[in-house]
């Protein structure tokens, strides 16, 4: 699955799961940029098929839903949805 | 003209549309207007990319069979109006939500995962009358 980098400070695996057409998603990039922390992003709705369903799998062990924005933290905790709080959070990881 | 520019007016002309039908039935747009553009702008990609109005703001299958619950305006908009004041995206907001001008944030997902939703499927559509004790 690719995933986009985008540089900023390092506060850990920062991995954002996205649609290019929601407007939450946008946002939580924003707000990623704005803060300047490093992390990736894939947007799911643009995958192909096979890449997609891997993508779902994926997302589903950290957020059953399957909903977007999701944020996956060092491969062991979730922020699901436009967290605000949570999100400025993640700038206090070492 | 260019595309681009086309597009927004596309964009600008659709919204203009979809306001005046919202508000005729009731319901009110998100005041704002560059969030809620943003979101005219995904409803029109997915009518390009699936040919129906798939919800933005979710991962739409592309068999229109699968996505029918989640086609604008979605069965979900007026549970999450009643509960949260705007529904998933966050283009219907209520009108508290525009009186008392907070602005509509994220909410949780209300559509049941995709195992649920196939087994609510499976169930035989009840007849119409069938529940009825007498006749209205
Ligand atoms: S959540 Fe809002 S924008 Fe998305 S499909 Fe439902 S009514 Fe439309």
């Amino acid at each position: 699955m690719k995933f986009t980098h985008i540089d900023g400070k390092n506060k850990g695996e920062i991995m954002l799961y996205a649609l290019s057409t929601c407007v939450w998603c946008k946002k939580t990039k924003r707000l990623l940029r704005e803060l300047g922390i490093a992390y990736d992003y894939v947007f799911v709705d643009l995958l192909d098929d096979d890449e997609k369903e891997n993508a779902k799998k994926e997302l589903e062990r950290w957020n059953p839903c399957g909903s977007f924005p999701t944020i996956v933290v060092n491969d062991k905790e979730s922020i699901v949805g436009y967290d605000v709080q949570k999100i400025k959070e993640l700038i206090n990881n070492e | 003209m260019n595309d681009a520019l086309q597009y927004q007016k596309q964009i600008e002309s659709q919204y203009e549309k979809l306001k005046k039908e919202a508000e005729a039935a009731g319901y009110r747009l998100n005041p704002d207007i560059e969030f809620t553009r943003e979101l005219v702008d995904g409803l029109l990609t997915n009518e390009k990319r699936y040919g129906y109005w798939a919800c933005p703001c979710r991962l739409a299958d592309g068999v229109e069979r699968n996505d029918r619950d989640i086609i604008c305006p979605c069965d979900y908009r007026d549970a999450d109006l009643t509960e949260h004041g705007a529904c998933y995206c966050g283009l219907y907001v209520s009108q508290v939500v525009i009186h008392e001008k907070i602005s509509a944030g994220s909410i949780p997902e209300r559509r049941p995962p995709k195992e649920k939703r196939d087994k609510i499927g499976e169930k035989p559509a009840t007849s119409l009358n069938s529940s009825l004790d007498y006749p209205v």
